[in-house]
């Protein structure tokens, strides 16, 4: 019984957790101002949001087929999730595209500011 | 793996599904078949995932901070992380370690370094990803 509760507790907390890290990384994806910024709201859903609460389904269900079959879902979202937003991050890179307000960008030789875009191109073209 | 084992022909299926692609990715010759997997230590491997675990919690909470603030504060750059040499497979485990982190993203790879976009300054720690990175490496048999 009082096993029970326990388990109950922290499959709670993981559940509440999880929708905490769900809600925030939401919240990101409308209040941060780019393109580039967003992608680390979705990669906060991805491993946080969704980890927590599938390990909160592993409470639940307890030791059982099912939990082999969450555990294989977490493990495929590991590396699925990363993949994806590689390839969306790396298509925004190659398309020229670059974050706003940028600090420090070792991709691009000091060049005119209005010159930016196509002269990333030109020199990931002779890297290439 | 659904539980139900007495219906022949969902088996029978199942077999069939799983050795179509099985042949089709030996067919177009994908990859090196089972090679990287075998040369993994497996219990260094597991020790690295529970502490990658870790390392995505923290930075979960940090980016999380980020993004509830009142004022939205990023310092955006795009480095590049030196990467050794090493198989194609902790080559992948490092540049999706570091995608899997939240304020770290891997945007393009080349021969010897990632091109990773950073979030935020503390993020942006060449040390920390380079820790990561031997750790990713020591999962390999032979390498170091």
């Amino acid at each position: 019984m009082t096993w029970e509760l326990i388990i109950n507790l922290l499959s709670w907390a993981c559940f509440l957790v999880g929708g905490f890290f769900l809600f925030v990384g939401a919240l990101g994806m409308l209040r941060l101002p780019d393109f580039w910024a967003r992608l680390h709201a979705a990669s906060i859903i991805d491993s946080a949001g969704v980890g927590l609460i599938l390990a909160g389904m592993m409470l639940q269900t307890g030791f059982t087929l099912i939990t082999v079959k969450t555990l294989l879902i977490v493990g495929f979202l590991l590396i699925t999730g990363p993949t994806a937003s590689h390839a969306v991050a790396s298509a925004a890179f190659v398309s020229g595209s670059r974050p706003k307000d940028i600090v420090e960008d070792a991709t691009i030789e000091p060049a005119k500011p209005e010159k930016k875009k196509r002269a990333a191109k030109t020199a990931r073209k002779s890297k290439s | 793996m659904s539980g139900i084992y007495d219906n022949m022909l969902i088996i029978i299926f199942g077999i069939i599904s799983s050795m179509l692609c099985a042949w089709i990715v030996h067919h177009l010759k994908l990859f090196d078949v089972g090679a990287p997997l075998i040369a993994v230590k497996t219990l260094k491997f597991a020790k690295y995932v529970f502490w990658l675990v870790v390392e995505i919690g923290k930075s979960d909470w940090n980016i999380a901070k980020v993004i509830l603030a009142n004022d939205i504060n990023l310092q955006q750059r795009l480095i590049r992380v030196p990467v050794g040499e090493g198989s194609d497979f902790s080559k992948m485990l490092y540049a999706n370690s570091i995608t899997i982190t939240p304020g770290t993203v891997t945007v393009e790879t080349e021969t010897d370094c990632f091109i990773v976009h950073a979030l935020i300054d503390e993020t942006a720690d060449q040390a920390a990803l380079a820790d990561m990175g031997s750790r990713a490496f020591a999962t390999q048999r032979g390498e170091n």
